[in-house]
């Protein structure tokens, strides 16, 4: 197993995540899923925007760069194309990601760029005291939602399938050697990969909605995961309320965004050599 | 031969969430009074690594004890 | 021997060639009027000689785009209008608290909100200032003329690598949109400045460790310099110190010292008309060719008129328009807004300072300059 701590920046432990949160050990996850695909540290980027998700690259020891709230997408974008040889990556949350950056995750990965996104779900906008979020289930108690939430969230694996996701995949943080798995999957996919994993905010999420200790959490995770493979011999009415987990998109027929932006610039280079420019 | 295991803990990172007392499948793990971790049993971990796997403080590390 | 060429150009044209000089070798832009013609042109350009251009999902995405892609090292170049320039504000904060060197064009148009999209206005000159919250500096250049796009365009490309600094091009529908005469010099002649990069090795190098001009040192990405960058107030090794008074307190001061000691290096602008003068007409942008024309007329007249035209109208050259004004018995400031930079010239001078102002989407004529100086 790879030394997790080749890859962290331990001057910045303890890290400011609360007791319990998930991020840490979906942050390990990654970092043995970098180790697995064996990408070298100088070569690789991690790309955050605002939040508790933003946190992911002051510990981990790659170039890194923690940008706007829902933004990092977009800075990935123009980093990746014009650096296309490293390795970019971007930590986010639901809220910094299916939120506030929502338009740039449908277009990014309509794009295909090559780009291996992983969206902490934790359900709640947790740095700034529990708002909640496009992705906090209906319904649920928030510090904006005192009595209970009135919107229904997204599913943001289906979103991004729908705007022409490449890779998309889905895992929990008590499914971790799963999660680690998927994101491995994820870096190797070429063109935009996007791994959603459903994790624990027991600070501002699990305690308002009387969800027990983070351990109990994760249990609950693991009560309402179905795998893919579980899923299909599962009828309507047994599937619902679950969150199905495991890869959920990998197809090929599209090239990355690189790769078809150079195709052009051939054909500008061939149109303009013949103009005699 | 049965293999001994010793636990490797970051007193300093520990935030006492329970994460690994919780999966621990030998109850080797408890909370102590100061919140943190603390190792009660260590003869009866047989290595599973849930404890290192799922802590979200990178504080416990586990080490085969070589004889 | 020279090498230069003589073009009929638009404004907006110059402009593109001048950012393909200047090394810009990656554009993002979202399509907006009466910018678009920077966007059309760098993705007509910019694949032809090795470079990246994006058409983002929106203004601010592309202003993500071109940060990003300068944080990896290259020229970066992105191009709107009035609403567009609004939804920008947060990149130009980022890229000022970062020190990520990028360029950003408002060709102004009427506003407020979508106000006149196809007519002129100078409504951004205290947008471009303090259009994004906080207490960040800024370099703002104003063009006047085709060739001035050209030139300023390479001038803001260099200060902003220099200083390391987003550095705002205020164009408007007029500058942007007129055809003229432009002799365009031998690429290998123009002045170009890269960012400096560090000579330290990588575990010394901290990305915000400063030089004696406050300025810090970029080092190469996908090398051994892995380190963080973040937008909080951040130590010299790039994270967050977001509680910590003093850290804060010293990089705020620094980034708007790096401008205070390149401040002669920022500072342009041109005089035209006698030595002797009892009017200065004070201008920018577009406006400066109406007051141009209308201070000949004045002078042949036997109203002695000068004027001055400010070229870098942020950090506000106080002391040249202090200096000029100095010397005329009044001030006036013609401006297509209602009055936006002429407190700034009110600061400047204790001579007494006239406004013309329109807010109609029409251009200020030098008729309309030359009646109010006959008053004056």
């Amino acid at each position: 197993m790879a030394n997790v701590m080749d890859y962290i920046r331990q001057d910045k432990l303890p890290h400011i995540w609360c007791a319990g949160c998930g991020d840490g050990t979906i942050a390990g996850a990654m970092i043995r899923a970098i180790d697995a695909c064996g990408l070298d540290k100088n070569n690789t980027a991690l790309i955050t925007g605002i939040g508790c998700s933003a946190r992911f690259n002051n510990i981990m020891d790659f170039h890194t760069f923690q940008t706007a709230h829902g933004r990092a997408l977009s800075y990935a974008t123009g980093f990746k194309m014009m650096k296309p040889e490293m390795d970019v990556l971007v930590a986010t949350g639901d809220g910094d990601g299916a939120g506030i950056g929502g338009n740039h995750l449908i277009h990014t990965a309509r794009r295909n760029i090559d780009i291996t996104v992983v969206m902490i779900n934790n359900q709640i906008y947790g740095m700034t005291g529990g708002q909640y979020s496009p992705m906090t289930p209906y319904p649920s108690l928030a510090s904006t939602a005192q009595y209970s939430t009135f919107e229904y969230p997204f599913d943001v694996c289906e979103l991004v399938k729908a705007s022409g996701a490449t890779y998309v995949a889905r895992s929990t943080t008590y499914h971790i050697n799963l999660t680690q798995k998927l994101i491995e999957n994820a870096i190797r996919h070429k063109g935009f990969s996007f791994v959603e994993v459903i994790s624990q905010c027991p600070t501002n999420f699990g305690k308002r909605n009387k969800m027990g200790s983070p351990y109990d959490m994760l249990m609950m995770q693991k009560e309402m995961a179905v795998t893919v493979q579980q899923a299909q011999s599962m009828s309507e009415e047994e599937l619902k309320g679950k969150v199905l987990i495991g890869e959920l998109v990998n197809r090929t027929d599209r090239k990355p965004f690189d790769e078809v932006y150079y195709e052009m610039v051939q054909k500008a280079l061939k149109k303009k050599g013949a103009e005699g420019r | 031969m049965k293999k001994e295991f010793r636990l490797l803990v970051q007193e300093a990172w520990c935030k006492g969430c329970g994460i690994c007392v919780g999966f621990c499948p030998q109850k080797v793990l408890g909370i102590a009074v100061n919140g943190k971790l603390s190792v009660n049993h260590p003869e009866l971990c047989i290595g599973c690594g849930q404890c290192q796997l799922r802590c979200p403080d990178f504080a416990i590390k586990v080490e085969e004890v070589k004889k | 021997m020279s090498n230069s060429t003589v073009r009929f150009m638009q404004g907006n044209e110059a402009l593109v060639e001048g950012a393909i000089v200047a090394g810009a070798r990656f554009f993002a832009g979202y399509p907006i009027t009466p910018a678009s013609e920077i966007t059309e042109g760098m993705s007509a350009r910019l694949p032809l000689v090795g470079g990246v251009f994006l058409q983002m999902e929106d203004e601010i995405a592309s202003m993500g785009a071109a940060i990003g892609a300068s944080m990896a090292g290259g020229k970066c170049l992105t191009a709107t209008s009035g609403p567009g320039f609004s939804l920008k504000q947060e990149g130009i904060g980022i890229a000022s608290m970062m020190e990520i060197p990028v360029v950003i064009v408002d060709v102004m148009r009427g506003g407020p909100a979508s106000g006149m999209s196809t007519l002129p206005s100078q409504m951004d000159v205290m947008q471009a200032r303090w259009g994004c919250h906080g207490d960040h500096p800024i370099i703002v250049l104003s063009p006047a003329t085709v060739t001035e796009c050209y030139e300023l365009t390479i001038k803001a490309f260099n200060l902003s690598e220099l200083i390391r600094q987003p550095v705002i091009l205020l164009s408007d529908a007029i500058v942007g949109h007129l055809r003229e005469r432009i002799e365009l010099p031998d690429p290998s002649t123009v002045k170009i400045i890269n960012r400096k990069m560090t000579d330290k090795p990588p575990e010394e190098y901290a990305p915000f460790a400063a030089g004696e001009d406050a300025v810090p040192f970029f080092a190469e990405r996908g090398t051994a310099y892995r380190y963080h960058m973040c937008s909080n107030v951040h130590t010299e090794q790039g994270f967050p110190a977001d509680t910590n008074n003093e850290v804060a307190a010293k990089l705020i001061t620094r980034l708007h010292r790096k401008l205070e000691n390149y401040a002669d290096e920022i500072t342009c602008y041109q005089f035209f008309g006698p030595k002797d003068y009892d009017v200065l007409i004070v201008s920018y942008g577009c406006v400066t060719r109406a007051a141009k024309d209308a201070e000949k007329v004045l002078n042949e007249e036997g109203k002695a008129t000068a004027v001055l035209q400010l070229q870098s109208l942020w950090p506000f050259p106080r002391a040249i328009v202090a200096d000029y004004a100095a010397r005329a018995g009044k001030v006036l400031m013609p401006e297509i807004n209602l009055g936006q930079l002429i407190d700034q010239v009110r600061l400047a001078t204790d001579r007494p300072v006239e406004g013309l102002n329109r807010c109609d989407g029409a251009e200020i004529t030098p008729r309309q300059i030359i009646e109010k100086v006959r008053e004056m």
